[in-house]
């Protein structure tokens, strides 16, 4: 912007329009830079991956070192429990609060619950594995699902509160008059009107936060620790896909390389099941993102 | 902070709404207001929370090394001997080097899609950014020993030392991992979200800036220039540094590609190891309370360091969009 490109010579226009081209192919090219991981991920995925799996990956334990074969079933249900726990434990809290935040709180409270919660999205995973580590783990001498799923509620609650309270926003202030103008009680109100037409998109967030803890490994290191076997309760220390891909990853076996990656493909699938779920949700309300 | 607002709530409770009916009814509305009120408070008590407790969790450290921990070299567990220079390094190298690498694409990217793009391409490219950003963090981990470190170690790294090599960033002996295979893969990491934000700031250039720049005559490149990104500056910086706080917590991807060895090298192909990662690799095996307590520290410069860089990029966001830019993740 420094000099005048406004006189029209012939060589400058030319220059000019030619760096504009070459700018736009430039963008291009970035765009593709960024697109391509995904792809090369993906494509890697199968290739290791599908190979690698078999029947008995979803139905058998791991194997002792040296043993070829064997699978990751008690990793996938462990996966499974951990996010039902963790979402049993972190939505009715992040819901809550995001109906204080949409129907209750003051302007100057919310800006900073707001904030918070978002330098609380912020924190990093691991230290949410060491803080439940030195709460839930060190006072009851003992790893377990429990512990890990505490780690995993903790991180969802600020991302379900933030997207509660959008879309509880969202529901028409007409509706609330009209149920307080029949002599609803407030709570009623907000519970039988507003959560209630907004439930889908509560649902969305909570599938979404789901999905972004579900590939969560740093925070079930010292809480939830993994284990080669199944969890006979809950008090126990339990396996999870990521901890079994981490595991195996850093050994230096070949059949267990197979297997991380074929756990890897499972847990990307889990995931972008979760992902298209929240498409197929969040369809009908495409105005409101 | 964390205390200061709940006065103004808790007294908020006795002057609630008064259409309400029947007295009767009056209990059951308190209860809930106050449990939803309390379920939001605990954002507040979980900061608090998090913050105590590494605190009391490293005091033995806080003691024994007091503040020269932040910038003392030695890592040494047989000696009971703990500094975090080696990390505090580490975890900046690489971050950087990943905010080097993400901001220029993802702001690239955001450019393309919100100005060059067809529209009928726009969807599915956000789409797939949108995907990239639900890849775990520890399947990057597995891709990344596996296939991108001994692409890096064969092709991108020789090719750098041989036409870089003059410079001390690219000397030294080649082994894949390395800090530089962090940068890359944090860099991987945090493109969705530079880029999502990044795009959120420019659809937030009013068109009349653009409209007003072609008039006079401006190429698009100009337009870009001149109208938009200057325009955007401000926001797009915030995005940048939006990144770089999850840059520096990144911690499954990294601790697989970057080495693990506590070091300070010149050198980008050198291994390094990051507040993070070391916590992942050495909290199941640290023996002695000292070690423990040492590495709830590295946690809390981590934490201390990510909630201040968050705090900054999200001021930045909020002033730039007006909102508090909900839609980030």
């Amino acid at each position: 912007m420094e000099e005048s490109p406004y006189l029209p010579t012939a060589a400058n226009a030319r220059w000019r329009d030619f760096t504009s081209a070459a700018v736009t192919g430039v963008l291009v090219v970035c765009a593709l830079f960024v697109i391509a991981p995904l792809f090369l991920v993906i494509y890697f995925l199968l290739k290791q991956g599908a190979s690698a799996l078999d029947w008995n990956f979803f139905t058998q334990l791991p194997r002792p070192t040296g043993v070829v074969g064997g699978g990751m079933a008690n990793a996938i249900w462990g996966t499974i429990t951990l996010l039902v726990l963790a979402a049993a434990f972190g939505v009715p809290l992040g819901v809550l609060g995001g109906i204080y935040l949409a129907e209750y709180g003051s302007d100057r409270v919310n800006g900073w619950l707001r904030f918070s919660a978002d330098v609380l999205n912020g924190v990093p995973s691991i230290v949410w594995g060491m803080v439940v580590y030195l709460v839930l783990v060190v006072p009851f001498k003992t790893f377990s699902a429990y512990a890990g799923a505490a780690a995993l509620g903790l991180m969802m609650i600020p991302l379900v509160m933030r997207t509660t309270e959008e879309v509880l926003i969202l529901v028409p202030q007409s509706y609330r008059e009209a149920a307080l103008a029949l002599g609803v009680a407030r709570w009623k109100m907000i519970m039988v009107i507003v959560v209630r037409t907004a439930l889908k998109g509560i649902a969305t967030g909570v599938i979404v936060a789901m999905a972004r803890i579900a590939g969560e490994t740093a925070p079930l290191l010292f809480t939830a620790l993994g284990n080669n076997f199944w969890a006979h309760s809950l008090k126990e220390p339990i396996a999870a896909l990521p901890l079994q891909i981490f595991a195996y990853a850093i050994s230096p076996y070949d059949d267990w390389h197979r297997q991380a990656w074929a756990g890897a493909l499972v847990l990307m699938a889990l995931i972008l099941a979760l992902n298209i779920l929240v498409r197929v949700f969040s369809r009908d309300r495409r105005h409101i993102s | 902070m964390p205390d200061r607002p709940t006065p103004t709530a808790m007294s908020s409770v006795t002057a609630s709404s008064s259409i309400l009916p029947a007295p009767g009814s009056r209990l059951p509305d308190i209860a809930f207001k106050w449990l939803a009120g309390m379920a939001s408070m605990l954002i507040f008590l979980l900061i608090f929370l998090i913050g105590w407790e590494l605190y009391h969790g490293s005091q033995l450290a806080i003691h024994q090394f007091g503040a020269s921990f932040l910038w003392t070299r030695e890592w040494n567990p047989v000696e009971d001997q703990y500094g975090a220079l080696p990390f505090i390094f580490g975890t900046l190298v690489s971050s950087l080097l990943a905010i080097l690498i993400a901001v220029p694409l993802g702001v690239a990217t955001a450019l393309f899609l919100t100005e060059l793009a067809p529209l009928r391409l726009r969807q599915p490219v956000v789409m797939v950014i949108e995907m990239l950003a639900a890849v775990p963090s520890v399947i990057f981990g597995l891709w990344g020993i596996f296939v991108l470190i001994p692409w890096l170690r064969d092709h991108l790294f020789v090719w750098l030392k041989h036409s870089l090599g003059f410079l001390p960033l690219f000397q030294g002996p080649i082994y894949g991992v390395s800090m530089l295979a962090a940068g890359i893969i944090i860099a991987i990491m945090i493109l969705p979200i530079v880029t999502s934000i990044s795009r959120e700031i420019l659809r937030s250039v009013p068109n009349l800036q653009r409209e007003a720049a072609y008039a006079l005559g401006a190429t698009r490149w100009e337009v870009l220039r001149i109208a938009v990104l200057s325009y955007a500056r401000r926001g797009l910086f915030g995005a940048a540094i939006l990144g770089l706080g999850r840059a520096l917590g990144e911690t499954m991807a990294v601790t697989m590609v970057i080495g693990n060895n506590p070091q300070i090298a010149a050198s980008l192909f050198a291994p390094g190891y990051t507040l993070a990662s070391v916590i992942a690799n050495e909290f199941a095996e640290a023996t002695s309370d000292l070690y423990l307590n040492s590495l709830f520290e590295l946690g809390l410069v981590l934490l201390v360091v990510t909630i201040l860089v968050n705090i900054v990029a999200r001021l930045m966001l909020r002033s730039m969009t007006g909102s508090a830019s909900g839609k980030v993740s």
